[in-house]
């Protein structure tokens, strides 16, 4: 690796698009995630919006049933599959991992960069479905829907299975990365806890995504050979396939959230200037979470004619998730309190995480209880509860960290005012979009219909005009991020949020070898004494 | 051994390591991670052929007497020999002997083909007796006696065939490797890669260890 010379930073240096292409800096691989992340996130907001638009009022407008059936399936699967579970970890985590270890760069440069290209063929497989006959089976594939259905489910379970192996191999990348890759002094009580987060995060990848990858595998091959394992006239078992689906997609649901609880940790004590509240608790919090996770999955099967036994027993561990969830929460608050509280942007997204989140860890303790969720199962109530996470969590948590990290990964700062502006229209939009949601869902209206009887309109209304609000709140950040970008001015100096994690310790933006001197790690992440308001 | 000094090409390790060692010990963790994803990967089939075995025990019983034991075991034999070649491919580079690297390495590939190649004679016989996967199957037979058989053949099908997969993908690492060598490039100081690629061979040779008693003969 060249030093860059002075002067010069990652972005400048080494010059033209082929440097690009062909990068193995973390950070530069980072980025073409985040443009990449960022780009489909655009293209399933569009899917959703469109959702609604439909949903305004009941009977058709704009679409037929079977375009309305396509667009929830987009919708799902590329926030799924390309946005919410890499927009952390891969994006805002390939650059500022490695450099919160003090590392010059991920254990292995050249997989990482592979498991970006993995991501982008898995991508433009997923979007050829559109042309070559379209999906409209939801993000989930249940069997035998998807093995029977006239689209081309097929290719797309194919995009779904290269994008997991991308998932995987950024996972391992991350494992060796924190392991091997620490600063001297940096022993695991010191990292800071989105490393942590990270980690957990890797460890749910690498085990629960293969069992995905297969398991699609094998729906492929049934819609196209009908090999029968899940097919009962063949003496198959359609519910063995939830099974396995749910095995690794209850997981998925903290591949998506414990990066943005990781992000979290950060913000809160550095906005804060005071130590992080019971660092082990969290810490353990995050391990606590990541091993149930593997152990409920059978909370999505509730109504598919499992044991009473299993139900309860499903019911029961579901319930434990919130232990560890709570400890968490009342950890961020108890490190918020008498502390001396900075509202710049990453701070007030933080906050907007934490009052949504908890919202939607609470209804998802209603939802595992059994006799609650034989009533709310399949309404929009779990809509409501699941957005909530991952939209309310993972979006939240990525927008107060793109916002945090933004200008070390730029070196320019952002407009505070309208980042302000931009966090609160979205959170008003956010809550007005889900909240009618959990009442309608509640009233009984069913999730992925494309009509309603009129008792639902006013909550489908509401939720329309929330949803234009999200969108507009979205705008609004485009436009500043992109002014930032292309006029904002120079950051003077480093660490702009006088935060103590070693990234911080580079320039911003970065040299390409990230730091000019060796990185030896003295304190804790979050050393925060003697700062005090 | 090594009469002949052999000049090794030189190895610099990578700029985010501290050192030779460094990079050897993370290349190998890496390579322990991605073992244990491939298990996960396996898994939902051993698991689903469990289920169905106790489901239609009797049928899965019949089945698996069509299955030849004596080329699955001529497979076992094949694939233990070639794991233990390529432990001494890697023995041989940690002492500096080239030619024991070369020799080591075309001895285990030409046993992977040997692998693949008694596996094409089983699954061509299996095609002509129609015991085949899902709609597929019609061995009449077993359509008369065992209903449920045809399941048995497409988790026989899935399961070797995904092992006959990553058999193919041993043999071009080990025709890469074989290049590499030739060229000089593993010797005492640098062997990470013959290292890797021998876990996973070891790994393919255990995946097979446990296929052959599961199909073959726990009938
Ligand atoms: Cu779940």
């Amino acid at each position: 690796m060249h030093h860059s010379p002075a002067g010069e930073n990652y972005m400048s240096y080494p010059k033209g698009f082929s440097t690009w292409i062909v990068t193995l800096d973390h950070k530069r691989i980072g980025l073409m995630y985040l443009a990449s992340v960022l780009f489909f996130f655009l293209v399933g907001g569009i899917f959703a919006l469109l959702i609604r638009l439909e949903l305004f009022a009941p009977g058709g407008q704009y679409m037929t049933a079977q375009q309305y059936n396509e667009f929830f399936t987009y919708h799902g699967t590329i926030m799924v599959f390309l946005v919410i579970i890499p927009m952390i970890p891969a994006a805002l985590g390939n650059f500022v991992l490695p450099m919160m270890l003090g590392a010059k760069d991920v254990a292995f440069p050249r997989i990482n960069l592979f498991s970006y290209y993995l991501y982008c063929a898995g991508a433009i497989i997923a979007v050829s479905t559109m042309f070559f006959g379209g999906v409209d089976t939801g993000w989930t594939f249940y069997t035998p829907y998807s093995t029977t259905t006239a689209t081309n489910s097929a290719l797309m379970l194919c995009a779904a299975f290269i994008i997991g192996f991308s998932s995987i191999f950024t996972g391992l990348n991350f494992m060796a990365t924190v392991h091997r890759l620490r600063a001297p002094g940096q022993g695991w009580m010191k990292l800071p806890l989105f490393v942590w987060a990270i980690y957990a995060t890797s460890i749910i990848q690498v085990l629960a995504t293969p069992v995905l990858g297969l398991t699609l595998a094998l729906i492929a091959i049934e819609k196209t050979f009908g090999f029968g394992i899940f097919d009962p006239a063949l003496g198959g078992d359609p519910v063995l396939f939830q099974h396995f689906f749910w095995f690794y997609s209850h997981p998925a649901v903290y591949i998506m959230v414990l990066p943005a609880m990781g992000v979290i940790n950060e913000i809160i004590p550095t906005f804060s200037r005071k130590p992080i509240f019971g660092y082990k608790a969290m810490a353990g919090a995050i391990f606590g979470i990541a091993l149930v996770a593997f152990v409920v999955w059978g909370h999505h099967m509730f109504t598919s004619g499992q044991t009473d036994f299993v139900n309860m027993l499903f019911s029961l561990i579901t319930m434990f998730v919130a232990v560890p969830t709570g400890i968490k929460v009342f950890s961020w608050v108890a490190t918020m309190y008498k502390g001396s509280l900075h509202f710049e942007t990453p701070m007030l997204w933080a906050q907007a995480f934490l009052l949504v989140f908890v919202i939607g860890g609470l209804t998802g303790v209603i939802l595992a209880t059994l006799a609650a969720d034989i009533h709310l199962h399949d309404t929009y109530f779990v809509v409501a509860h699941f957005h909530y996470v991952m939209v309310g969590g993972t979006l939240m948590g990525f927008m107060a960290g793109l916002h945090y990290w933004f200008p070390l990964m730029f070196g320019k700062m952002y407009n505070e005012f309208w980042g302000k502006v931009a966090c609160v229209i979205v959170f008003i939009g956010f809550n007005l979009t889900f909240f009618p949601q959990f009442i309608a869902g509640q009233k009984g209206m069913p999730r992925r219909y494309f009509d309603y009887i009129p008792e639902f309109r006013i909550y489908n209304e509401l939720s329309t005009i929330g949803s234009a609000l999200i969108g507009f709140g979205f705008v609004i950040a485009l436009f500043y991020f992109v002014y930032a970008l292309v006029w904002g001015k120079k950051i003077v100096g480093k660490n702009p949020w006088r935060a103590l994690t070693p990234e911080w310790e580079a320039d911003c933006p970065p040299a390409t070898e990230n730091f000019h001197h060796d990185v030896v790690v003295t304190h804790g992440p979050y050393d925060y004494v003697g700062e005090r308001a | 051994m090594a009469d002949k000094v052999t000049a090794f090409k030189e190895h610099h390790h990578a700029h985010h390591f501290r050192n030779d060692e460094h990079q050897f010990e993370t290349a190998k963790q890496g390579m322990w991670v991605f073992l244990l994803q491939e298990v996960l990967f396996f898994s939902p089939l051993f698991v689903g052929y469990l289920i169905f075995k106790f489901m239609y025990f009797q049928d899965f019983h019949d089945a698996s007497k069509h299955l030849d034991w004596v080329m699955g075991a001529v497979n076992t034999v094949i694939l233990i020999v070639s794991s233990f070649t390529v432990a001494r491919a890697i023995s041989s580079a940690q002492k500096g002997n080239r030619d024991g690297v070369v020799e080591n390495l075309i001895f285990t590939f030409i046993c992977g083909l040997g692998f693949l190649i008694v596996k094409y004679l089983e699954y061509s016989h299996k095609f002509h007796d129609g015991l085949l996967p899902g709609h597929f199957f019609s061995n009449p037979e077993l359509l008369e006696t065992a209903p449920h058989a045809n399941l048995f053949f497409t988790f026989y099908f899935l399961m070797t065939g995904l092992h006959g997969i990553h058999v193919v993908g041993g043999l071009v690492v080990f025709a890469w490797l074989l290049k590499r060598a030739l060229n000089n490039e593993f010797g005492p100081k640098y062997y990470t890669p013959l290292e890797c690629a021998g876990l996973y061979w070891h790994f393919v040779d255990l995946v097979w260890i446990y296929l052959f008693p599961l199909l073959y003969l726990v009938g």
